[in-house]
Protein backbone atom coordinates (compact mmCIF):
# COMPACT_ATOMS: atom_id res chain seq x y z
CA UNK A 1 0.00 0.00 0.00
CA UNK A 2 2.20 2.58 1.10
CA UNK A 3 5.03 1.18 -2.15
CA UNK A 4 1.65 1.85 -4.05
CA UNK A 5 1.53 5.77 -2.43
CA UNK A 6 5.01 6.30 -3.19
CA UNK A 7 4.76 5.52 -6.50
CA UNK A 8 1.75 7.69 -7.11
CA UNK A 9 3.46 10.42 -5.60
CA UNK A 10 6.69 9.92 -8.09
CA UNK A 11 4.33 9.93 -10.74
CA UNK A 12 2.84 13.34 -9.43
CA UNK A 13 5.87 14.99 -9.30
CA UNK A 14 6.86 14.17 -12.49
CA UNK A 15 4.16 15.08 -13.89
CA UNK A 16 4.66 18.46 -12.27
CA UNK A 17 8.28 18.88 -13.34
CA UNK A 18 7.77 18.05 -16.58
CA UNK A 19 4.92 20.48 -16.51
CA UNK A 20 6.54 23.39 -15.16
CA UNK A 21 9.65 22.26 -18.04
CA UNK A 22 7.05 22.97 -20.48
CA UNK A 23 5.98 26.19 -18.76
CA UNK A 24 9.54 27.53 -18.78
CA UNK A 25 10.14 26.61 -22.41
CA UNK A 26 12.40 29.19 -24.18
CA UNK A 27 10.69 31.05 -27.35
CA UNK A 28 11.83 28.93 -30.01
CA UNK A 29 15.14 30.73 -31.98
CA UNK A 30 13.07 32.12 -35.13
CA UNK A 31 15.91 34.27 -36.36
CA UNK A 32 16.79 32.25 -39.20
CA UNK A 33 13.37 32.67 -40.83
CA UNK A 34 13.41 36.23 -39.84
CA UNK A 35 10.35 35.53 -37.29
CA UNK A 36 8.31 33.22 -39.69
CA UNK A 37 7.94 29.86 -38.84
CA UNK A 38 10.79 27.73 -38.70
CA UNK A 39 11.17 23.71 -40.15
CA UNK A 40 10.47 22.89 -36.27
CA UNK A 41 7.11 24.52 -36.13
CA UNK A 42 6.37 22.83 -39.14
CA UNK A 43 7.45 19.21 -37.88
CA UNK A 44 5.65 20.43 -34.87
CA UNK A 45 2.46 20.68 -36.19
CA UNK A 46 2.56 17.75 -38.36
CA UNK A 47 3.87 15.41 -35.38
CA UNK A 48 0.29 16.70 -33.42
CA UNK A 49 2.09 18.96 -30.76
CA UNK A 50 0.17 22.51 -29.83
CA UNK A 51 1.48 25.28 -32.06
CA UNK A 52 0.92 29.15 -31.15
CA UNK A 53 0.46 30.99 -33.71
CA UNK A 54 0.51 34.34 -32.21
CA UNK A 55 4.06 34.97 -33.98
CA UNK A 56 2.29 35.26 -37.26
CA UNK A 57 -1.58 35.40 -36.49
CA UNK A 58 -0.51 39.19 -36.18
CA UNK A 59 1.43 39.90 -39.19
CA UNK A 60 -1.03 40.55 -41.35
CA UNK A 61 0.98 43.68 -42.67
CA UNK A 62 0.60 47.69 -42.20
CA UNK A 63 -0.95 49.73 -44.93
CA UNK A 64 0.37 52.81 -42.74
CA UNK A 65 3.33 51.68 -43.08
CA UNK A 66 3.17 50.38 -46.51
CA UNK A 67 3.61 52.42 -49.90
CA UNK A 68 0.34 54.15 -51.18
CA UNK A 69 -1.31 52.08 -53.89
CA UNK A 70 -0.19 54.50 -56.59
CA UNK A 71 3.07 54.30 -55.78
CA UNK A 72 6.05 51.91 -56.09
CA UNK A 73 5.52 48.35 -54.98
CA UNK A 74 2.36 49.70 -53.35
CA UNK A 75 -0.14 47.27 -55.07
CA UNK A 76 -1.21 45.53 -51.74
CA UNK A 77 -0.95 48.60 -49.48
CA UNK A 78 1.62 47.83 -47.65
CA UNK A 79 0.70 44.02 -46.99
CA UNK A 80 2.53 41.31 -49.12
CA UNK A 81 0.92 38.58 -50.76
CA UNK A 82 1.91 36.51 -47.03
CA UNK A 83 0.90 38.96 -45.15
CA UNK A 84 -2.65 38.41 -47.42
CA UNK A 85 -2.88 34.74 -46.60
CA UNK A 86 -2.08 34.51 -42.98
CA UNK A 87 -5.00 37.21 -42.60
CA UNK A 88 -7.12 35.32 -44.71
CA UNK A 89 -5.98 32.25 -42.53
CA UNK A 90 -6.41 33.69 -39.16
CA UNK A 91 -10.03 35.47 -39.97
CA UNK A 92 -8.54 39.25 -39.82
CA UNK A 93 -8.80 39.28 -43.52
CA UNK A 94 -11.36 42.76 -44.52
CA UNK A 95 -13.68 40.33 -46.87
CA UNK A 96 -16.99 41.59 -48.55
CA UNK A 97 -18.77 38.40 -50.27
CA UNK A 98 -22.18 38.76 -52.52
CA UNK A 99 -23.62 35.73 -50.57
CA UNK A 100 -25.03 37.56 -47.17
CA UNK A 101 -24.65 34.53 -45.48
CA UNK A 102 -22.97 34.60 -41.89
CA UNK A 103 -20.18 32.35 -42.75
CA UNK A 104 -19.53 33.44 -46.35
CA UNK A 105 -16.79 36.06 -45.28
CA UNK A 106 -14.59 33.28 -43.34
CA UNK A 107 -12.80 31.66 -46.07
CA UNK A 108 -10.23 29.34 -44.05
CA UNK A 109 -11.41 27.93 -40.72
CA UNK A 110 -9.20 25.26 -39.51
CA UNK A 111 -11.55 24.41 -36.80
CA UNK A 112 -13.12 22.40 -39.44
CA UNK A 113 -10.27 20.05 -39.23
CA UNK A 114 -10.46 18.99 -35.51
CA UNK A 115 -13.78 18.34 -36.23
CA UNK A 116 -13.67 16.43 -39.27
CA UNK A 117 -11.11 14.14 -37.33
CA UNK A 118 -13.36 13.93 -34.31
CA UNK A 119 -16.42 13.09 -36.04
CA UNK A 120 -15.07 10.25 -38.11
CA UNK A 121 -12.32 8.67 -34.93
CA UNK A 122 -13.40 9.11 -31.68
CA UNK A 123 -16.83 10.08 -32.10
CA UNK A 124 -17.47 6.86 -34.45
CA UNK A 125 -15.89 4.53 -32.88
CA UNK A 126 -16.38 5.23 -28.96
CA UNK A 127 -20.62 5.64 -29.87
CA UNK A 128 -20.58 2.76 -31.87
CA UNK A 129 -18.96 0.49 -29.59
CA UNK A 130 -21.37 2.23 -26.65
CA UNK A 131 -24.27 1.00 -28.83
CA UNK A 132 -22.46 -2.90 -29.11
CA UNK A 133 -21.50 -3.23 -25.67
CA UNK A 134 -25.17 -1.93 -24.47
CA UNK A 135 -26.55 -4.62 -26.74
CA UNK A 136 -24.08 -7.21 -25.72
CA UNK A 137 -24.49 -6.51 -22.14
CA UNK A 138 -28.61 -7.23 -22.43
CA UNK A 139 -27.65 -10.20 -24.66
CA UNK A 140 -25.60 -11.32 -21.83
CA UNK A 141 -28.34 -9.94 -18.83
CA UNK A 142 -30.96 -11.71 -20.76
CA UNK A 143 -29.00 -15.11 -20.31
CA UNK A 144 -28.22 -14.44 -16.57
CA UNK A 145 -31.23 -13.23 -14.96
CA UNK A 146 -33.74 -14.50 -17.68
CA UNK A 147 -36.68 -13.07 -18.58
CA UNK A 148 -38.70 -11.66 -15.59
CA UNK A 149 -41.96 -13.22 -14.89
CA UNK A 150 -44.75 -12.81 -13.53
CA UNK A 151 -44.53 -14.42 -10.00
CA UNK A 152 -48.08 -14.75 -8.73
CA UNK A 153 -51.07 -16.26 -10.01
CA UNK A 154 -52.64 -14.16 -12.62
CA UNK A 155 -56.06 -12.87 -11.79
CA UNK A 156 -56.59 -12.53 -15.56
CA UNK A 157 -58.43 -9.13 -14.64
CA UNK A 158 -56.84 -6.37 -16.52
CA UNK A 159 -55.92 -2.64 -15.01
CA UNK A 160 -55.77 0.44 -16.99
CA UNK A 161 -52.38 1.66 -16.91
CA UNK A 162 -51.61 4.26 -19.88
CA UNK A 163 -54.97 6.26 -21.11
CA UNK A 164 -55.10 6.33 -25.22
CA UNK A 165 -53.56 10.40 -25.21
CA UNK A 166 -50.40 8.56 -22.71
CA UNK A 167 -50.02 5.72 -25.28
CA UNK A 168 -49.92 8.34 -28.44
CA UNK A 169 -47.64 10.67 -26.61
CA UNK A 170 -45.28 7.68 -26.08
CA UNK A 171 -45.54 5.89 -29.34
CA UNK A 172 -45.06 9.84 -31.24
CA UNK A 173 -41.81 10.24 -29.03
CA UNK A 174 -41.17 6.57 -29.25
CA UNK A 175 -41.74 5.86 -33.30
CA UNK A 176 -39.75 9.42 -33.88
CA UNK A 177 -36.88 8.69 -32.12
CA UNK A 178 -36.29 5.33 -33.51
CA UNK A 179 -36.50 6.99 -37.16
CA UNK A 180 -34.25 10.01 -36.01
CA UNK A 181 -31.64 7.36 -34.78
CA UNK A 182 -31.63 5.39 -37.79
CA UNK A 183 -31.00 8.31 -40.28
CA UNK A 184 -28.68 9.82 -37.69
CA UNK A 185 -26.41 6.85 -37.82
CA UNK A 186 -26.75 6.40 -41.28
CA UNK A 187 -25.97 10.39 -41.60
CA UNK A 188 -22.44 9.77 -39.44
CA UNK A 189 -20.99 6.38 -40.56
CA UNK A 190 -22.12 7.02 -44.52
CA UNK A 191 -18.23 8.00 -45.53
CA UNK A 192 -16.45 5.19 -43.11
CA UNK A 193 -18.85 2.66 -42.85
CA UNK A 194 -22.07 2.51 -45.64
CA UNK A 195 -19.85 3.81 -49.00
CA UNK A 196 -17.21 1.31 -48.94
CA UNK A 197 -20.05 -0.91 -47.98
CA UNK A 198 -22.45 -0.34 -50.54
CA UNK A 199 -21.04 2.42 -52.91
CA UNK A 200 -21.62 5.81 -54.00
CA UNK A 201 -25.63 5.53 -55.79
CA UNK A 202 -26.55 3.50 -52.58
CA UNK A 203 -25.70 6.11 -50.11
CA UNK A 204 -26.38 8.96 -52.55
CA UNK A 205 -30.26 7.59 -52.21
CA UNK A 206 -29.59 6.55 -48.14
CA UNK A 207 -28.42 9.96 -47.70
CA UNK A 208 -30.84 12.30 -49.37
CA UNK A 209 -33.75 9.94 -47.72
CA UNK A 210 -32.37 10.12 -44.56
CA UNK A 211 -32.12 14.04 -44.36
CA UNK A 212 -35.45 14.14 -45.58
CA UNK A 213 -36.78 12.05 -42.66
CA UNK A 214 -34.35 13.20 -39.98
CA UNK A 215 -34.64 17.01 -40.54
CA UNK A 216 -38.50 16.71 -40.91
CA UNK A 217 -39.46 13.84 -38.24
CA UNK A 218 -37.81 15.63 -35.80
CA UNK A 219 -40.67 17.86 -35.15
CA UNK A 220 -42.59 14.69 -34.48
CA UNK A 221 -40.08 14.20 -31.56
CA UNK A 222 -40.32 17.48 -29.92
CA UNK A 223 -44.03 17.69 -29.85
CA UNK A 224 -43.71 13.75 -28.16
CA UNK A 225 -41.01 14.77 -25.82
CA UNK A 226 -43.68 18.28 -24.92
CA UNK A 227 -46.56 16.06 -24.30
CA UNK A 228 -44.75 13.23 -22.22
CA UNK A 229 -43.42 16.10 -20.27
CA UNK A 230 -46.57 17.69 -19.63
CA UNK A 231 -48.54 14.32 -18.85
CA UNK A 232 -46.20 12.07 -16.26
CA UNK A 233 -44.02 15.37 -14.81
CA UNK A 234 -46.62 15.01 -12.15
CA UNK A 235 -45.82 11.62 -11.71
CA UNK A 236 -41.98 11.19 -11.68
CA UNK A 237 -40.76 14.20 -9.07
CA UNK A 238 -38.61 12.09 -6.76
CA UNK A 239 -39.55 11.15 -3.63
CA UNK A 240 -39.13 8.62 -0.50
CA UNK A 241 -40.30 5.29 -2.40
CA UNK A 242 -37.32 5.75 -4.85
CA UNK A 243 -34.48 5.75 -2.13
CA UNK A 244 -35.72 1.81 -1.17
CA UNK A 245 -36.30 1.09 -4.36
CA UNK A 246 -32.68 2.15 -5.45
CA UNK A 247 -31.68 0.60 -2.25
CA UNK A 248 -32.88 -2.61 -3.34
CA UNK A 249 -31.76 -2.46 -6.95
CA UNK A 250 -35.13 -2.34 -8.30
CA UNK A 251 -35.31 -6.19 -6.92
CA UNK A 252 -33.64 -7.33 -10.17
CA UNK A 253 -30.88 -9.10 -8.59
CA UNK A 254 -32.81 -10.49 -5.67
CA UNK A 255 -36.17 -11.22 -7.33
CA UNK A 256 -38.07 -9.25 -4.51
CA UNK A 257 -40.28 -6.59 -5.83
CA UNK A 258 -39.65 -3.11 -3.70
CA UNK A 259 -42.81 -1.26 -3.64
CA UNK A 260 -43.38 1.41 -6.24
CA UNK A 261 -46.02 4.29 -6.88
CA UNK A 262 -46.95 5.00 -10.65
CA UNK A 263 -43.15 4.84 -11.97
CA UNK A 264 -40.43 3.33 -10.12
CA UNK A 265 -36.98 4.95 -9.67
CA UNK A 266 -35.58 2.94 -12.68
CA UNK A 267 -38.58 4.81 -14.76
CA UNK A 268 -37.87 7.86 -13.20
CA UNK A 269 -33.83 8.08 -14.65
CA UNK A 270 -35.48 6.96 -17.88
CA UNK A 271 -37.84 9.50 -18.04
CA UNK A 272 -35.56 12.35 -16.68
CA UNK A 273 -32.67 10.86 -19.41
CA UNK A 274 -35.42 11.63 -22.00
CA UNK A 275 -36.54 14.95 -21.17
CA UNK A 276 -32.89 16.38 -20.19
CA UNK A 277 -31.10 14.51 -22.85
CA UNK A 278 -33.94 14.93 -25.58
CA UNK A 279 -34.24 18.30 -24.46
CA UNK A 280 -30.65 18.86 -25.50
CA UNK A 281 -30.60 17.13 -28.48
CA UNK A 282 -33.56 19.24 -29.39
CA UNK A 283 -32.12 22.07 -28.84
CA UNK A 284 -28.92 21.24 -30.14
CA UNK A 285 -31.11 19.94 -33.61
CA UNK A 286 -32.86 22.74 -34.18
CA UNK A 287 -29.53 25.33 -34.30
CA UNK A 288 -28.50 22.44 -36.41
CA UNK A 289 -31.88 22.97 -39.17
CA UNK A 290 -31.55 26.41 -39.01
CA UNK A 291 -27.88 27.34 -39.86
CA UNK A 292 -26.21 30.48 -38.08
CA UNK A 293 -29.17 31.32 -36.77
CA UNK A 294 -29.01 30.00 -33.10
CA UNK A 295 -25.67 30.32 -31.50
CA UNK A 296 -25.28 28.28 -28.25
CA UNK A 297 -21.35 27.18 -27.45
CA UNK A 298 -19.89 30.90 -27.39
CA UNK A 299 -22.43 32.10 -24.32
CA UNK A 300 -21.56 28.58 -23.16
CA UNK A 301 -17.95 28.61 -23.24
CA UNK A 302 -18.17 32.09 -21.82
CA UNK A 303 -20.39 31.01 -18.56
CA UNK A 304 -18.05 27.64 -18.12
CA UNK A 305 -15.13 30.39 -18.23
CA UNK A 306 -16.81 33.06 -16.07
CA UNK A 307 -17.95 29.99 -13.33
CA UNK A 308 -14.54 28.09 -13.27
CA UNK A 309 -15.74 25.17 -14.70
CA UNK A 310 -13.75 25.14 -17.42
CA UNK A 311 -10.68 25.67 -15.63
CA UNK A 312 -11.72 22.86 -12.95
CA UNK A 313 -12.09 20.24 -15.89
CA UNK A 314 -8.82 21.00 -16.70
CA UNK A 315 -9.61 22.42 -20.27
CA UNK A 316 -8.46 25.87 -19.46
CA UNK A 317 -9.93 28.91 -20.47
CA UNK A 318 -12.13 27.93 -23.88
CA UNK A 319 -12.68 30.14 -26.73
CA UNK A 320 -15.45 32.40 -27.03
CA UNK A 321 -15.36 33.92 -30.31
CA UNK A 322 -16.15 30.98 -32.48
CA UNK A 323 -16.28 31.00 -36.54
CA UNK A 324 -19.82 30.67 -37.99
CA UNK A 325 -19.07 27.40 -38.71
CA UNK A 326 -17.40 26.12 -35.55
CA UNK A 327 -20.71 26.75 -33.82
CA UNK A 328 -22.40 24.28 -36.12
CA UNK A 329 -19.61 21.83 -35.69
CA UNK A 330 -19.74 21.87 -31.94
CA UNK A 331 -23.53 21.54 -32.18
CA UNK A 332 -23.12 18.47 -34.53
CA UNK A 333 -20.88 17.17 -32.20
CA UNK A 334 -23.15 17.80 -29.20
CA UNK A 335 -25.93 16.35 -31.02
CA UNK A 336 -24.46 13.13 -31.87
CA UNK A 337 -22.71 12.54 -28.48
CA UNK A 338 -26.05 12.97 -26.34
CA UNK A 339 -27.95 11.14 -29.00
CA UNK A 340 -25.41 8.37 -28.72
CA UNK A 341 -26.11 7.96 -24.60
CA UNK A 342 -29.64 8.50 -25.30
CA UNK A 343 -29.96 5.87 -28.02
CA UNK A 344 -27.86 3.26 -25.58
CA UNK A 345 -30.19 4.13 -22.16
CA UNK A 346 -33.31 3.64 -24.89
CA UNK A 347 -31.78 0.13 -25.76
CA UNK A 348 -32.11 -0.54 -22.36
CA UNK A 349 -35.69 0.68 -22.30
CA UNK A 350 -36.46 -0.95 -25.16
CA UNK A 351 -35.15 -4.38 -23.41
CA UNK A 352 -36.92 -3.94 -20.20
CA UNK A 353 -40.55 -3.52 -21.86
CA UNK A 354 -40.25 -6.45 -24.12
CA UNK A 355 -38.00 -9.65 -24.21
CA UNK A 356 -37.12 -8.68 -20.64
CA UNK A 357 -39.95 -8.30 -18.64
CA UNK A 358 -43.29 -10.42 -19.02
CA UNK A 359 -46.46 -8.29 -18.97
CA UNK A 360 -44.31 -5.08 -19.19
CA UNK A 361 -45.20 -4.46 -23.16
CA UNK A 362 -49.05 -4.35 -22.51
CA UNK A 363 -48.62 -1.85 -20.20
CA UNK A 364 -48.55 0.34 -24.05
CA UNK A 365 -49.80 -1.54 -26.38
CA UNK A 366 -53.45 -2.06 -25.37
CA UNK A 367 -53.03 0.35 -22.48
CA UNK A 368 -54.15 -2.13 -20.00
CA UNK A 369 -51.88 -4.87 -17.31
CA UNK A 370 -52.41 -8.21 -15.79
CA UNK A 371 -53.49 -7.10 -12.36
CA UNK A 372 -51.18 -9.59 -10.56
CA UNK A 373 -47.97 -7.56 -12.68
CA UNK A 374 -49.87 -3.81 -11.15
CA UNK A 375 -49.46 -5.50 -7.79
CA UNK A 376 -45.81 -6.49 -8.15
CA UNK A 377 -44.40 -4.28 -9.83
CA UNK A 378 -46.42 -0.79 -9.13
CA UNK A 379 -47.83 -1.99 -5.67
CA UNK A 380 -48.34 1.65 -4.39
CA UNK A 381 -50.37 2.85 -7.62
CA UNK A 382 -52.22 -0.53 -8.17
CA UNK A 383 -53.74 -0.41 -4.25
CA UNK A 384 -54.49 3.25 -5.21
CA UNK A 385 -56.12 1.80 -8.76
CA UNK A 386 -57.69 -0.61 -7.52
CA UNK A 387 -59.19 1.33 -4.80
CA UNK A 388 -60.69 3.58 -7.12
CA UNK A 389 -62.70 1.14 -9.29
CA UNK A 390 -63.99 -0.28 -5.91
CA UNK A 391 -65.31 3.14 -4.98
CA UNK A 392 -66.25 3.86 -8.71
CA UNK A 393 -69.87 1.81 -8.52
CA UNK A 394 -70.92 3.32 -5.20
CA UNK A 395 -69.96 7.40 -6.10
CA UNK A 396 -71.90 6.38 -9.26
CA UNK A 397 -74.93 5.78 -7.89
CA UNK A 398 -77.02 8.86 -7.95
CA UNK A 399 -77.37 10.62 -4.48
CA UNK A 400 -81.28 10.18 -2.96
CA UNK B 1 -52.12 -1.11 -30.41
CA UNK B 2 -54.35 1.29 -32.44
CA UNK B 3 -53.16 4.10 -30.54
CA UNK B 4 -49.48 3.17 -31.76
CA UNK B 5 -50.65 3.20 -35.51
CA UNK B 6 -52.35 6.45 -34.94
CA UNK B 7 -49.47 7.77 -33.59
CA UNK B 8 -47.16 6.44 -36.26
CA UNK B 9 -49.47 7.71 -39.07
CA UNK B 10 -48.96 11.06 -36.91
CA UNK B 11 -45.75 11.20 -37.23
CA UNK B 12 -46.09 10.67 -40.96
CA UNK B 13 -48.01 13.55 -41.44
CA UNK B 14 -46.35 15.88 -39.03
CA UNK B 15 -43.10 15.01 -41.12
CA UNK B 16 -44.89 15.79 -44.31
CA UNK B 17 -46.82 18.90 -43.11
CA UNK B 18 -43.34 20.24 -41.57
CA UNK B 19 -42.01 19.44 -44.81
CA UNK B 20 -44.15 22.03 -46.98
CA UNK B 21 -44.42 24.59 -43.89
CA UNK B 22 -40.46 24.79 -43.65
CA UNK B 23 -40.03 25.23 -47.05
CA UNK B 24 -41.99 28.29 -47.03
CA UNK B 25 -40.91 29.64 -43.83
CA UNK B 26 -37.89 31.85 -45.28
CA UNK B 27 -34.94 29.76 -44.07
CA UNK B 28 -33.65 28.22 -46.85
CA UNK B 29 -29.95 28.94 -47.94
CA UNK B 30 -31.10 30.90 -51.05
CA UNK B 31 -33.17 33.23 -48.86
CA UNK B 32 -31.24 33.60 -46.04
CA UNK B 33 -27.39 33.94 -47.94
CA UNK B 34 -28.06 34.82 -51.68
CA UNK B 35 -28.34 38.63 -52.04
CA UNK B 36 -30.67 40.12 -54.25
CA UNK B 37 -28.40 40.33 -57.42
CA UNK B 38 -28.05 36.34 -57.12
CA UNK B 39 -30.89 34.56 -58.95
CA UNK B 40 -30.57 30.96 -58.50
CA UNK B 41 -34.14 30.06 -59.65
CA UNK B 42 -33.11 31.39 -63.48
Amino acid sequence: MLRALIAVMLTLSFFSLAHAQEASAPAPDRSATGGAQTLEDIMARQRGEPVDNAFRSGVTGNPDAGANLDAQLGTLGGASAPDQWRALRFGSADITASNNGPAATVLVQDGGMKWLQFREGPLSIYGGYLLLGTLVLLALFLLLRGRIRIDGEKTGRKVVRFKSIERFGHWLLAGSFILLGITGLVTLFGRKVLIPAFGHETFAFLAVGSKWIHNNVSWAFMLGLIMIFVMWVIHNLPDRTDINWILKGGGIFTKSHPPAKKFNAGQKLIFWSVIVLGGSISVSGLALLFPFEINMFAPTFAKLNSFGISGALGLGELRTTLAPHEEMQYAQLWHAIVSFVLMAIILAHIYIGTVGMEGAADAMTSGEVEEQWAREHHSIWAEEELAKAKQAPESATPAE
Amino acid sequence: MKTMYIAFAAIAVIAVGSNLILGQAGFSSQERAAGPAVRLDN
